[in-house]
């Protein structure tokens, strides 16, 4: 049984990867075919510097993704903070709103979103309002949830005495936020905004209901690329950012294994 | 008055919808060392928040050195906590830790160094500065959580069941130590148990609590000798709680037999409640006694057999050196000064006999407490 | 002092009112007015030609769903069961293809499938007959499982990895076979985990519409394809509106049945 599961799991693994692996050959493939792979070349890696209609998606993409994991981290540990001192009920009927954009399809959120600007732009006469913003605040909309139920088990699992404690030692509210439940509730601000800025990254049903011709984003730009051929310098870009993506997730795994290694030793 | 160091006046205080503390009135005295002691949910850890800043009173008022201290935040208070589970800051070392209030304090850094160094010392946890508090054991912990707060030099320590979390033995040590700094430090202890045995050995005054009233304030000897009603009674000690009748000054009857006592000022032919220690009661031959009766139970407890003796019904606990048989059938010998008689309250009839006395079940509700107090009072906050 | 505290979350609440509440509202007042923006039951009619569109899109979700948790299962299961350290790094090439464009992915999977792509290729060259790969709806539940697998192996693991071993061992105790221990301890209590992989992975495949236009036969049509194009293209937002409002609809009765198979699942969300 152990054996099956060990060659299943290695199997799904494959088949998890089988298709990026397709992507990074043929990011060096000679050709444009993504189905022969006819030699090795690195000049679409060259290409790439020289197409500054991808590397400024690129840029609105990352724009987008940082201010937006920003905004809403800012926001959502606040609202986490201030939910866990709500009294029950009305916690759990915030809880129950937050819950909405998680379990709502994507497309829905999209296209609410885009009624809601649609009807914003008429009332406030602006001609098109789709751009920048839209995205933006799409983003930061989508983001919030995952911040703040991250945050939210953190100050939960915290001793409500923490807090408490700070206070009584001379902070202030705000120097006991700052000092205390900050570093304690940090770990689920990390996770959060990590995670509203991966998503960001690679949102592409949300923001297809709400760019503008005057802002749009990569994954955007890759759907559009349905009708006309893919040149291979997407591929590029897909490669770069996979191995950045790894490189970051494996350190980051390693210094949070050593971390709790060292703990253990400790103890 | 000039010693007093607190007052609660007329102190209210509710939480959605249940009353936790009833009109509340309490003086403390500088330099004291007060318990407020009873089960959970009984209001004390309540009423110590409200000392600590943490709880504004729906009404009352709280005064501190004569003023009234109502709107006072807890980090202008002289006053310094020691929390539940000591409440260590996780991210920060021992040395941090005790260093915090100076910091925020800003004192200069010489000056820091040398009295958390000094406060190490006193607390005997030299050659720990730089542990993690996490990594330390309870007893440890607790000192950490005491330096912190005493490196404050409060007026008043307030101390939330510090010594819940500790076993058997360390806490009868740290019972021994807190005492000494309170001695040592000559400031006011307020301290939060639900242990009476903890609260007999360590304070000058204890304030017995229950359903957010004060049943009793007394020093330990008073709340032992003379417990105002049967929940003090029972709360405290062990106790034997029988129905009887003030027939006059100093004669009550139990069972229909009359027995001298030492109370007074009672109405003539009052019901009353009478509390007899189990080890005050003296064991006779049965035809030397008018309350005979056969034993049902006897439990070896170290320093004395528990014997239960069942008479007339009513289930009496009797500690005794000697050893008696179940079986066996004894008198018993009831002194005058060993007689208490208090008046009849709302926990009349609620405590007293022992028929359904078992050592598990006090193992248990022991336990149980102990969690559940937490959570009430975590809950109350909510 | 905690009173104060509540207040930090009157932006959130703000923004929350306004970019969730109020755009679903839009949806509902959409879904129930014509073009001419007067009251109408026209669209919420029109849903009913669609009845065929929602069938394909649930028995497609619910089939990529259930293939999910069959081939999670024991991943998540023998990951969970690996050291810490292999834990970590199986889980972290687990959560990495979930960072990348799942569009580029998709069209990986075109390459790899197409009548002479990669596979097909493979299998001509060592003398096989080629194999219809594409544009059909098994290519569909493929593309579906492969982007929503991860979503059903996260919450397994989480759940497998937290069940306490003293609980099998004492079910190995009581004299149940490895079976047994099986149907009988860890199924029931990695339910919560189940619950919520099935939503995490039927949600977004059932609204899904790329995948059905990259994988699908042409003739498939998805609710997500009919929302698409009323909003891109056939620029019927009331209609858009009345399936999106529909969608909404069906998934809260699907989250619902699921539910009912487990009470505690929120306690393990939060």
């Amino acid at each position: 049984m152990k054996k099956f599961n060990k060659i299943f799991t290695v199997l799904v693994y494959i088949f998890l990867y089988a298709p990026i692996l397709v992507l990074i050959v043929f990011s060096f493939n000679s050709t444009k075919s993504t189905i022969d792979f006819t030699g090795f070349t690195l000049k679409w890696y060259r290409e790439l510097f020289t197409r500054p209609d991808l590397l400024k998606l690129l840029m609105n993409t990352l724009i987008i993704a940082v201010i937006a994991s920003v905004v809403s981290t800012v926001l959502g540990t606040m609202a986490a903070v201030g939910i866990s001192s709500m009294k029950r009920r009305s916690r759990s009927m915030v809880l129950t709103a937050t819950n909405i954009p998680m379990t709502n399809p994507d497309i829905v959120t999209g296209v609410s979103l885009a009624l809601l600007f649609v009807f914003a732009g008429t009332f406030l006469r602006i001609n098109d309002v789709f751009g920048f913003w839209t995205l933006l605040i799409a983003h930061i909309t989508f983001c919030l949830p995952y911040v703040i139920l991250s945050v939210l088990p953190k100050i939960k699992q915290m001793d409500k005495n923490l807090t408490d404690a700070a206070l009584d030692l001379g902070c202030t509210p705000t120097q006991s936020f700052f000092k205390i439940m900050l570093p304690e509730i940090l770990p689920g601000i990390i996770s959060g905004a990590t995670m509203a800025f991966t998503l960001s990254l690679d949102d592409f049903v949300i923001s297809y209901f709400v760019y503008g011709a005057s802002f749009s984003t990569l994954p955007i730009e890759i759907y559009s690329y349905t009708k006309k051929p893919m040149p291979p310098t997407v591929f590029v870009l897909f490669t770069i950012m996979f191995t950045v993506i790894f490189l970051l997730l494996f350190f980051m795994n390693m210094a949070e294994y050593k971390k709790s290694k060292k703990k253990k030793i400790d103890l | 008055m000039s010693d007093v160091i607190i007052q609660l006046e007329n102190i209210s205080v509710a939480f959605g919808g249940t009353d936790i503390l009833k009109n509340l009135n309490l003086t403390i005295k500088d330099k004291e060392f007060v318990t407020f002691l009873g089960p959970s949910g009984c209001g004390k850890t309540t009423t110590l928040r409200i000392i600590g800043g943490f709880v504004r009173p729906d009404s009352g008022a709280v005064y501190f050195d004569g003023y009234n201290i109502n709107d006072t935040p807890p980090y202008k208070r002289q006053v310094n906590t020691v929390f539940q589970r000591y409440a260590l800051f996780p991210h920060l070392n021992v040395f941090e830790n005790i260093a915090f209030g100076l910091r925020i304090k800003k004192l200069p850094e010489k000056e820091i160094k040398e009295k958390v160094m000094q406060m190490i010392e006193r607390v005997n946890l030299k050659g720990f500065a730089n542990r993690k508090t996490n990594n330390l054991s309870g007893g440890q912990q607790q000192r950490v959580a005491i330096a912190r707060a005493l490196i404050n030099n409060p007026r008043v320590l307030l101390l939330d069941e510090p010594l819940g979390a500790l076993d058997m033995k360390l806490r009868k040590d740290m019972q021994m130590e807190l005492k000494k700094i309170q001695q040592e430090s000559n400031i006011t202890f307020i301290y939060v148990t639900h242990d009476q045995e903890e609260a007999l050995s360590m304070s000058d005054r204890v304030v017995v609590m229950d359903n957010g009233i004060i049943q009793q304030i007394g020093t330990p000897q008073d709340i032992y000798n003379e417990p105002s009603n049967a929940f003090v009674a029972d709360f405290i000690g062990e106790s034997n709680i029988l129905d009887g009748i003030m027939i006059e000054d100093y004669m009550v009857s139990i069972f229909g037999q009359k027995y001298k006592c030492l109370d007074k000022g009672f109405d003539r032919y009052e019901p009353v409640d009478v509390v007899i220690r189990p080890e005050d009661i003296q064991i006779l031959d049965p035809d030397k006694s008018s309350l005979s009766g056969v034993i049902t139970n006897v439990t070896f407890k170290g320093v004395h057999y528990e014997i239960i003796v069942d008479i007339k019904g009513f289930k009496w606990m009797i500690q005794s050196t000697e050893f008696h048989r179940v079986g066996e059938w004894i008198g018993i010998a009831l002194l005058p000064d060993l007689i208490h008689v208090m008046k009849k309250s709302e926990y009349s009839g609620q405590f007293g006999d022992y028929s359904s006395y078992s050592e598990e079940y006090d193992a248990l509700s022991d336990d149980s407490e102990e969690s559940s107090d937490e959570f009430s009072e975590q809950e109350e906050e909510l | 002092m905690r009173t104060k505290t509540k207040f930090l979350a009157v932006p959130y609440l703000l923004w929350m009112t306004i970019f969730i509440i109020a755009p679903l509202l839009f949806v509902a007042y959409f879904a129930f007015t014509d073009s001419a923006g007067n009251f109408s039951f026209q669209n919420i009619i029109k849903l009913g030609d669609y009845i065929p569109v929602f069938i394909t899109s649930i028995w497609l979700g619910a089939v990529a769903a259930f293939l999910c948790l069959i081939i999670a299962y024991p991943v998540a299961y023998f990951i969970a069961n690996t050291s810490e350290k292999w834990q970590k790094f199986l889980i972290m090439l687990i959560m990495l293809p979930m960072c990348m464009s799942f569009l580029l992915r998709t069209i990986a999977w075109v390459s790899l499938l197409s009548d002479n792509g990669i596979i097909n290729n493979t299998l001509t060259a060592i003398g096989l007959s080629p194999l219809p790969l594409i544009r059909n709806n098994g290519a569909v539940i493929l593309g579906m499982v492969y982007n929503y697998l991860p979503f059903m192996i996260m919450p397994l693991y989480t759940v497998l990895v937290k069940m306490d071993s003293s609980v099998i061992n004492a079910a190995r105790d009581l004299g149940a076979n490895s079976f047994q221990v099986f149907r009988r301890v860890i199924l029931p209590m990695s339910l919560p985990g189940i619950v919520t992989g099935i939503t995490m992975v039927f949600v977004p495949a059932v609204s899904t519409f790329y995948i059905s236009r990259k994988l699908g036969n042409t003739s498939l049509t998805m609710i997500g394809d009919v929302i698409e194009s009323q909003f891109k293209t056939a620029y019927n937002p009331n209609l858009g509106a009345a399936m999106s409002l529909g969608l909404m609809v069906l998934i809260f009765i699907c989250m619902g049945i699921m539910n009912r198979f487990s009470k505690d699942e929120e306690d393990i969300l939060l």
